[in-house]
C-alpha cells in the first residue's frame, strides 16, 4: 500500500489545515534543536577553543589511525566471516546427519549469545595481550553463523531443476554445490549479505569495551585526555566520531541498495533480495529472524 | 557448578536488571517506533522527512555511540545526574525504536489497499484510518519481525553492562575479575539469554496464535 492511500487528496481545508501541522512541526523541531545548541553553548561546549583540537596533528593522527584499526578489523572479520558462512551453511545442507547437526549447534549458539560476551570471553581467556584478534574472531563468529543463514536461504532458493539437471550431466556433489548452487545464491542474497557487512562494520566498535583501539575507543581515550579550559571536549568528539561512522555505514547501505536495484533490472536467475528487509538484525549480537 | 551456587544472588540480580533494561526500553521503543511509523506516512511533508532522517541516522549508528552520546552529551543538554539506568533506556529504546519503525511501516504497506479506500470513503480522516483500520490489521505482520526485535534487543542491552548497569554481562566481568573460570561463567551467562530468547519467541508464537484469522 503506498502511503498516499491512507489519506484523501486534500481539498482547500485540508490544505491549510496540513500546512498548519507543517509549520507547527517544523517549528517545534527548529525549537528542540535551538534548545540543544543554546544549552550546548552555554556549557562552552561549541567554543571555538573546543573544536580548535581538530587542527591539532596529533588528534588527527589518532584519528586516522583509531580509523585504520577499525577498517582492519571490519576487513579481516568481514572476509573471515563469509569464509566461514560458506563452510558453515555447506555443512547444514550436508547429507551426513552429524555434519548437519554440528553446523546447527554453532549457528544457534552464536546467534543466541550477545556478541559483546562472546568478545569478552575471548579477550579474556585467550587473547588478553591482543584484543585484535578477539574482536576478530568474535565478529566472524557471530556474523558467520548469520551469513550461514543467509547463504542456506539463498541456496535452498534456487530452483530444484537446476540441481536435478546438473546430477543429470553426471556433476559431483561438490560440483553441484561449487559450480550451480552457490554462485546463484550469492548473486541473489548479495544485497542481504552487504547489509550483514553493514553490521559488522558497525559491531567492530563493541572492541570499545574491551580497551582494542578502535575508531571509538581512540576517541574516548583523546577526549578523556584532552583538556580545554579545564574541562574535557566530550561533545565535539563523540559528534565528530559519530559523522564519521554513519558516514561509513551510510556509503556501504547505498552500495547494498545499488547491487539490489541493478540485479532487479536483470531478467534472469532468481529474484534478488531486497536489501533492508531481509536483514531485520540490529547488531550488537542481533539475531535475524528465520 | 559452585560458581552459580555461590553467586546466586548476583546472577538473580544479573538476570532481573537484563529483563528490566529490556522490559524498559522495549516499552519505550515500541511507543517511539508506532509514532514515527505514523509520521512516515502521514500527509504532512516536514513530519515524513523527520521520520526518514530519524530512522536513516539511528539505523547507521552504532549502539556503543548512542551510549557515549547518551552517557556524555545528552546530560550536558538537560541537567547532570540522570541514572546510568534511564540513560542506558534511552539509548536502547532509541535504537530499537527505528527497526520498530521500519517493522510497522512494512506491515502497514501488507494491509489491503481496499481497507484504507473503505475508511476514507466512510469519511474517516487520516488519523482514524491509521488508528481503527490499518494498524490493527498491521499487527498481525508485524508480529514474527517485532519478536526478532525484541530477541535483539535483549542482547544488546549486554551493551548496557558495560555502562554502569547491573545485568548478565556486568556479572560475567565482575566474576571473571575475581578470577573465575571465564568459560564456566559463559555457560550459565549464555543459558541465562537462552532461556530469555526462548521465552520471548514462545510469547510472540502465542500472540501470533491468538491472532491468526484465515484471509
Amino acid at each position: 500500500m503506498s502511503s498516499s492511500v491512507l489519506f484523501d487528496s486534500p481539498g482547500p481545508k485540508a490544505r491549510a489545515r496540513n500546512r498548519i501541522y507543517a509549520v507547527a512541526g517544523s517549528a517545534a523541531l527548529l525549537g528542540l534543536i535551538a534548545f540543544i545548541v543554546y544549552r550546548l553553548a552555554a556549557k562552552g561546549h561549541l567554543d571555538g577553543a573546543m573544536w580548535d583540537i581538530f587542527n591539532y596533528a596529533g588528534v588527527r593522527n589518532s584519528i586516522a589511525k583509531g580509523l585504520v584499526s577499525t577498517l582492519e578489523a571490519f576487513a579481516i572479520a568481514g572476509v573471515l566471516s563469509l569464509v566461514l558462512a560458506v563452510l558453515l551453511a555447506v555443512a547444514r545442507l550436508s547429507d551426513h546427519r552429524p555434519v548437519s547437526w554440528v553446523a546447527t549447534g554453532v549457528i544457534e549458539l552464536f546467534r543466541a549469545v550477545p556478541l559483546l560476551i562472546t568478545i569478552y570471553v575471548l579477550w579474556v581467556g585467550f587473547f588478553t595481550s591482543d584484543p585484535l584478534w578477539a574482536v576478530v574472531i568474535g565478529l566472524t563468529l557471530y556474523n558467520g553463523a548469520v551469513q550461514a543463514e543467509v547463504l542456506r536461504a539463498g541456496i535452498l532458493a534456487v530452483p530444484k531443476g537446476q540441481s536435478e539437471a546438473a546430477y543429470a550431466l553426471g556433476m559431483s556433489k561438490t560440483q553441484v554445490m561449487t559450480t550451480v548452487l552457490i554462485p546463484q545464491a550469492v548473486r541473489s542474497m548479495l544485497p542481504t549479505i552487504v547489509s550483514q557487512l553493514v553490521v559488522t562494520l558497525k559491531d567492530t566498535s563493541l572492541g570499545f569495551v574491551i580497551t582494542y583501539e578502535e575508531l571509538l575507543y581512540a576517541g574516548r581515550q583523546m577526549a578523556s585526555t584532552i583538556l580545554v579550559d579545564g574541562e574535557n571536549p566530550y561533545v565535539p568528539v563523540v559528534l565528530v566520531f559519530g559523522a564519521i561512522y554513519v558516514a561509513m555505514c551510510l556509503a556501504l547501505s547505498a552500495l547494498a541498495n545499488w547491487i539490489e536495484k541493478r540485479g532487479r533490472r536483470a531478467k534472469t536467475g532468481i529474484k534478488v533480495a531486497e536489501a533492508q528487509k531481509a536483514a531485520p538484525d540490529m547488531g550488537g549480537g542481533a539475531g535475524p529472524a528465520t | 557448578m559452585n560458581v552459580l551456587l555461590d553467586h546466586l544472588d548476583l546472577f538473580r540480580d544479573g538476570f532481573i536488571g537484563t529483563v528490566s533494561l529490556t522490559a524498559a526500553s522495549a516499552a519505550l521503543a515500541l511507543i517511539l517506533g508506532v509514532l514515527i511509523a505514523g509520521f512516515r506516512v502521514s500527509p504532512v511533508p516536514p513530519l515524513r522527512a523527520f521520520g526518514t532522517a530519524w530512522v536513516t541516522l539511528l539505523r547507521n549508528t552504532p549502539l556503543t555511540l548512542l551510549f557515549l552520546v547518551a552517557f556524555f552529551v545528552l546530560p550536558q543538554v538537560l541537567f547532570p545526574g540522570i541514572s546510568s539506568y534511564v540513560l542506558g533506556v534511552l539509548a536502547l529504546g532509541f535504537y530499537t525504536s527505528s527497526f520498530v519503525c521500519e517493522a510497522v511501516r512494512s506491515g502497514i504497506s501488507t494491509v489491503p489497499l481496499g481497507q484504507a479506500e473503505a475508511a476514507r470513503s466512510l469519511g474517516m480522516t487520516f488519523v482514524q484510518t491509521l488508528r481503527m483500520v490499518v494498524l490493527p490489521q498491521a499487527t498481525r505482520t508485524v508480529l514474527p519481525p517485532l519478536s526478532s526485535i525484541m530477541i535483539a534487543l535483549t542482547k544488546n542491552s549486554a551493551i548496557a553492562g558495560a555502562f554502569n548497569n547491573p545485568e548478565l554481562f556486568s556479572v560475567q566481568k565482575v566474576l571473571s575479575d575475581k578470577g573465575y573460570n571465564v568459560m564456566v561463567i559463559f555457560v550459565w551467562v549464555a543459558l541465562a539469554y537462552l532461556v530469555l530468547v526462548f521465552l520471548i519467541s514462545g510469547f510472540f508464537r502465542l500472540l501470533e496464535r491468538r491472532m491468526e484469522v484465515a484471509r
